[in-house]
């Protein structure tokens, strides 16, 4: 493939007056997955929120700037298809609590007007497996979503960002809510979904990205300071400020 | 390579069907806010149009059997209040009570009545003033004329403001922070005087607006009185006798057939809605500042 | 015996209470107590008046569908019917408007017009209700006899529903004026249960792809369902026991009719027609005072059900009657 899947250009975002993003301009490639890391505040979740179009829900709310899926600017398209076409998982898992496992993953599906049931059975079954979830839940899929653990449930909303089938998904900090072992799973998870999408990942934490990200993003106060294949930047940061923050020295 | 378990591509289209119904939704919810206004701005325009002629500064001197409203407005003053000044002290001290002391069980149980009580229909609680009276007066404590009475009116009246003040109060004086009271306390001052000379004074305008509003719901009130205070052509002849009333007023006159008397019906109305919306209005300004807005 | 330690019991645990508390304290819950026992003198006081009346005519009372004070029957029958049909047509015209304008004030709405759009709803709810009967009576009734009810009976007249005579004064028009009192209380209600519910669960319809409807029918509005099916009983709460605006639409007819436009009575618009002429007859009284006991405690229990369903949203000092 040519070029990047998605890629932003010279991306700027505000919240009122506040600038939280500053001209930043990173490519996604296909098929991998890109980290972004950087202290609290750094701007990450407002990036991949422009990415999505959901930065601009919040009232006084702005962007400048190009964010391109397919080479095409999502701010030119219809945002409620950018939105399927560019699916996310929140740093606190939000299974919708009035909905079993099974209404949860079908209900992007339903929006979207499906409603053959052996369809519906199909894709929660797959969505379930690919989200390495389907074995805990095949039997209680009935259950309300918020029934499940909190590492469960977290794979219940991939699961469910999942099943409209999104070409590139993006991750805000999935697993700082949850424990180790809880981590790992989705960790491993992440690892094969990149078979099947691009992932972009969000995490404050670098040992993550270490482990995960093919390549990783560097940003510190709303600017994009290094951007690398992952094991260079961490063996080889080209930034002083990179430096500093791998190792520890702030944030 | 794929990942096992993927799925045929799904073709999502519809978007326009859903574009649609989106559009069509918002339009609807508009069309609903709308839709409850028109009768709001009726009711206002039709008080001014068919209610502002009628009030000649004749209609204010003259009573009610002559086709005036003046012991109609001597009724309603002397019936507010009369309730006020039992309901406002028996009010606040129970809101003190529940929003000082209220925090265990007594605290959750007396809130819990006391909301029911907010809710009885009014006209329930016209019946309850009668037939205590009327129970009274087998026993042989008063008069059962008393059952048709400014007193009768006053008990109805006061049992419905007495809860509303109560839980305005409460909210009132809940809103006064912790850390006021703590000072106070931590200066010396005994509770009862921190309640009294701090707390009360700081939840202030807080407590008029909901003693206003208390008093706006009363004012308002025909269905109790019309089985108690009854209603009179003339001023207030005594506690013991039964009296007129703004909204009694408007009644009568709105079922007469002579149009004169319906317009004074409308007229009456006219003062009433107003009082109401001024009331509302002043009660918003004056507990704007302390919320934050959503 | 083990009666006379009842009290002495009792009376221990009051001193206990008494010994840990300040003075003020003990005050303010006297009269507090006192306050709440006076729901318990009003229960107690119209059992006890409307005790003969029970007595007489038994449980059949309550269906009994001929009420005529003359000849000495009562049955309430034709009010409970009137009071159903009134609140249920209230229910269907007011709770679609109510939902529309607090998905509006709470989804929808540019914020500089949220909070003056939201008084202005409140307003509806300063209207005193004599002012409401005022308006129905001699504007709405009218409308509702020249224009809207002929319309309905050329469209759907085949329906028994909707036959006879209109004369503007009947059951469907005080319908629709209780459909108007209570919006405010639907409305403000729902509106909060919608405000509460978590921007989270927003952002996940919004990124599966939900269009701002979509959103707020999957995310909201179930997640807020409790709130709002609370909010509609509220409601319900309020139409049952409205008096004066009722009264003055109804036509005050003391029977059962199977056509909307048909005169009809009120549990509430009975009492208040009926009361002056029943002073003087103590069997006519009675029962007047037997249904203001039924009233009572149908908006008993519909007002303690709301309250389980949405305590926090419940709003004092609301409307006349």
């Amino acid at each position: 493939m040519i070029g990047a899947k998605m890629r932003t250009e010279r991306l700027s975002a505000w919240y009122g007056t506040k600038a939280a993003i500053k001209e930043i301009s990173i490519n996604f490639e296909e098929h991998m997955v890109t980290s972004i890391i950087g202290p609290s505040g750094c701007g990450k979740s407002t990036l991949i929120r422009c990415m999505n179009r959901l930065h601009e829900v919040v009232p006084k709310a702005r962007a400048e700037g190009k964010v391109l899926l397919d080479g095409e600017d999502v701010y030119e398209l219809d945002a409620v298809s950018v939105r399927r076409r560019v699916g996310m998982v929140f740093q606190k898992a939000n299974p919708f609590p009035t909905m079993s496992v099974y209404d949860n993953v079908a209900a992007g599906l339903r929006l979207n007007g499906m409603r053959d049931r052996k369809k519906l059975d199909e894709a929660v079954y797959r969505s379930l497996k690919q989200a390495a979830l389907w074995d805990e839940v095949k039997d209680s899929l009935d259950a309300p979503g918020v029934s499940l653990s909190g590492g469960q449930q977290q794979r219940l909303c991939i699961a469910r960002a999942l099943a409209v089938q999104p070409e590139v998904l993006l991750m805000d900090e999935p697993c700082s809510a949850l424990d180790p072992i809880a981590t790992a799973k989705i960790e491993d998870l992440v690892f094969d979904l990149k078979k099947e999408y691009t992932v972009v990942i969000v995490t404050h934490n670098m040992q993550q990205a270490a482990r995960v990200a093919d390549y990783t993003a560097f940003l510190y106060l709303g600017k994009l300071i290094e951007y690398n294949v992952t094991r260079e930047l961490f063996e080889r940061p080209a930034e002083e400020l990179t430096e500093k923050y791998i190792t520890g020295r702030f944030g | 390579m794929k990942l096992p378990f993927a799925l045929p591509k799904l073709k999502f289209n519809r978007n326009m069907r859903r574009r649609l119904t989106d559009r069509a939704m918002s339009l609807a919810a508009l069309m609903c806010v709308v839709i409850a206004l028109v009768p709001l701005g009726s009711i206002l325009f039709e008080a001014l149009v068919r209610g502002a002629g009628a009030l000649r500064p004749t209609v204010f001197t003259l009573d009610t059997r002559d086709g005036g409203i003046g012991n109609a407005i001597q009724g309603t003053l002397i019936l507010i209040s009369l309730t006020s000044l039992v309901s406002l002290p028996v009010g606040i001290l129970t809101g003190i009570y529940l929003s000082e002391f209220g925090k265990g069980r007594l605290g959750g149980g007396i809130r819990f009545f006391v909301d029911v009580m907010t809710q009885i229909p009014s006209i329930v609680v016209g019946i309850f003033a009668y037939s205590l009276i009327l129970a009274l007066a087998v026993l042989g404590v008063v008069s059962p004329r008393l059952a048709f009475s400014t007193t009768s009116g006053i008990i109805a009246l006061s049992t419905i403001m007495i809860p509303v003040v109560a839980r305005t109060a409460e909210e009132a004086l809940r809103l006064v922070p912790n850390s006021t009271r703590e000072s106070a306390l931590a200066l010396g001052i005994p509770e009862h005087r921190t309640i009294l000379r701090v707390v009360l004074p700081t939840g202030g305008s807080g407590l008029i607006t909901g003693a206003l509003l208390a008093l706006a719901r009363v004012a308002g009130e025909t269905a109790p009185l019309l089985l108690t205070a009854f209603g009179s052509g003339f001023g207030f002849q005594g506690l013991n006798q039964p009296i007129e009333s703004l909204p009694h007023t408007i009644y009568t006159f709105a079922l007469d057939s002579s149009t004169g008397l319906n317009q004074t019906a409308w007229g009456a109305s006219l003062i009433l809605v107003l009082i109401m919306l001024l009331i509302s209005i002043a009660s918003r300004v004056a507990s704007r500042p302390r919320f934050a807005s959503r | 015996m083990q009666l006379s330690r009842i009290p002495r019991a009792l009376g221990r645990a009051l001193l206990a209470w008494i010994r840990g508390r300040s003075y003020f304290e003990v005050l303010t819950a006297i009269v507090s107590i006192a306050v709440v026992a006076l729901l318990g003198v009003i229960a107690v006081v119209l059992f006890i008046v409307a005790e003969p009346s029970i007595r007489t005519f038994g449980i059949g009372f309550l269906g009994g569908t001929v009420w005529d004070p003359v000849a000495g029957i009562f049955g309430a029958a034709p009010f409970i019917y009137g009071t159903l049909v009134t609140s249920a047509i209230a229910l269907l015209l007011g709770v679609p408007i109510s939902l529309g304008i607090a998905i509006f004030l709470s989804e929808l709405a540019p914020p500089w017009l949220r909070i003056p759009l939201t008084y202005v709803v409140e307003l509806l709810a300063a209207v005193p209700s004599v002012v409401y009967g005022l308006w129905g009576l001699r504007v709405l009734s009218n409308v509702m006899r020249n224009s809207v009810e002929p319309a309905i009976q050329s469209v759907l007249g085949f329906l028994p529903l909707f036959q006879g005579n209109p004369i503007g004064t009947d059951m469907f028009t005080a319908g629709v004026i209780l459909a108007i009192m209570i919006i405010p209380t639907i409305s403000a209600v729902s509106r909060e249960a919608l405000l509460a519910v978590p921007e989270n669960q927003r952002e996940a319809a919004l990124s599966l792809g939900a269009t701002h409807w979509e959103t707020t029918r999957v995310a909201v509005l179930r997640y807020a369902r409790a709130g709002i099916f609370g909010a509609i009983v509220l409601g319900l709460g309020r139409a049952v026991g409205e008096t004066m605006a009722v009264t003055m639409t109804i036509g005050n007819r003391n029977a059962i009719s199977g056509s909307l436009f048909s005169q009809g009575q009120t549990i509430a618009s009975l009492i208040a027609s009926s009361w002056a002429e029943a002073a003087t007859s103590p069997v006519y009284l009675g029962a007047l005072i037997e249904m203001g006991l039924v009233l009572m405690l149908i908006s008993l229990v519909i007002n303690i059900a709301a309250r389980l369903m949405v305590g926090r949203f419940i709003r004092r000092g609301e409307g006349a009657a």
